[in-house]
């Protein structure tokens, strides 16, 4: 399935943006992933979905809600942090690496139309100052 | 991925991307990409395996010692998605009055029903319930015995929805059997409880029977195409 994506179309960027974070050790982390997580008792994606969901810190029962066959689903199924290493940020913490979790997290669908001109201009920067806001230094974006 | 990259770095926010695929990645200019050649749906490589995890996440950070990019770094593991079907038991047949699939899909429900207890939650439920999978699984076959797809009532109106709610179903009842959820079995490979449904069950051989029988019905790309992964 990988070689697929040699084909796809992709938005182009003329330049590559950059931002110095603070040092890790002080830096609040959090996820923006496109598995299409969702709380279990949340609002589902639906196909093509460009909408995103803020998931609490704390919440762990979630649905997966990615529309594409094409990946593999049992991974998540047995382990969360496979796709949302939530976990693993917490005991980086602990271990002191990064400075913290942050509150909140971010969710989209992968399964995005091509142009992504909703992602580029609407909801990803809605969803950049939301994590912004709740002093988010760093994010780990994590696939599906 | 890579777009959220550019829109949150610009954001003020420094990012770092885990890609699946080094060919997008490659176009898409992102400040820090750490590369994972790892089976698509497992960006951190390995499942109930947090030192892995760690490593994954440790080498991604490292990304932000550098003073400019884009950057890309490929993690030094490579994990293939196995396509060997799962080991796992199919049930016995129990009513031969019963079309196989239903009857095989029925067998499964008290794996599922483990498998939801033990998880507390299930991806089943896009456009049915786990109760709908027989009934669903007669609908496809009927397409296959020739009914047009148009007429046979779709639950949900959606085949790509109802498809993922039948081969989830399949998924977590077989993690359940095989001792993935409790750690009293191995945790399958990228790709291998997939193979299982579509290679060894019954359900599965009808959904891909019905696949066929809505393209050779004239249904749309979309309605028969995504019912499976694209390489089948």
């Amino acid at each position: 399935m990988r070689e697929a994506g040699d084909g796809l179309p992709v938005p182009e960027f003329s330049s590559t943006p950059w931002t110095t974070p603070v040092s890790l050790n002080k830096a609040t982390v959090g996820i923006v992933t496109s598995a299409a997580l969702y709380p279990a008792d949340g609002e589902a994606f639906s196909a093509g979905d460009t909408s995103y969901r803020m998931i609490e810190g704390a919440e762990r029962n979630l649905v997966l809600g990615h529309w594409s066959p094409n990946f593999d689903r049992t991974g998540v199924a047995i382990d969360l942090n496979v796709v949302y290493p939530i976990d693993r940020l917490t005991e980086l913490v602990d271990d002191g690496v990064i400075g913290a979790v942050a509150p909140r997290h971010v969710s989209f669908a992968g399964n995005q139309p091509d142009d992504v001109s909703t992602l580029r201009l609407d909801s990803g920067p809605r969803a950049a100052a939301e994590m912004k806001a709740d002093g988010v230094d760093v994010v780990l974006l994590t696939p599906v | 991925m890579s777009t959220l990259a550019h829109v949150f770095e610009e954001a003020g926010i420094a990012t770092i991307v885990l890609s699946s695929t080094r060919s997008v990645a490659e176009r898409m200019n992102a400040p820090r990409t750490l590369h994972c050649e790892f089976p698509l749906g497992r960006p951190l490589g390995r499942p109930n395996d947090a030192e892995f995890q760690h490593d994954v996440l440790l080498r991604a950070f490292e990304l932000l010692d550098e003073n400019a990019g884009p950057v890309l770094v490929q993690h030094p593991v490579s994990i293939e998605a196995d396509e060997t079907p799962l080991t796992c038991q199919i049930p016995p047949r129990f009513d031969p009055n019963l079309h196989p699939a239903v009857d095989e899909a029925q067998g499964l429900r008290k794996a599922y029903d483990r498998s939801l207890a033990t998880r507390g939650s299930t991806n089943v439920g896009r456009s049915i319930d786990a109760d709908g999978v027989p009934d669903a699984l007669l609908t496809l076959q009927k397409i296959v015995d020739g009914e047009p797809w148009k007429e046979v009532g779709i639950p949900g109106g959606n085949t790509t929805a109802l498809c993922h709610d039948i081969r989830t179903y399949y998924e977590e009842a077989a993690l359940e059997l095989v001792g993935a959820l409790d750690g009293s079995g191995d945790v399958p490979d990228g790709r291998a409880a997939e193979a299982w449904f579509f290679a060894s069950t019954e359900g599965g051989k009808t959904l891909m029977e019905a696949r066929q029988a809505i393209q050779d019905q004239g249904g749309p790309f979309p309605v028969w195409f995504y019912m499976a992964p694209g390489h089948r």
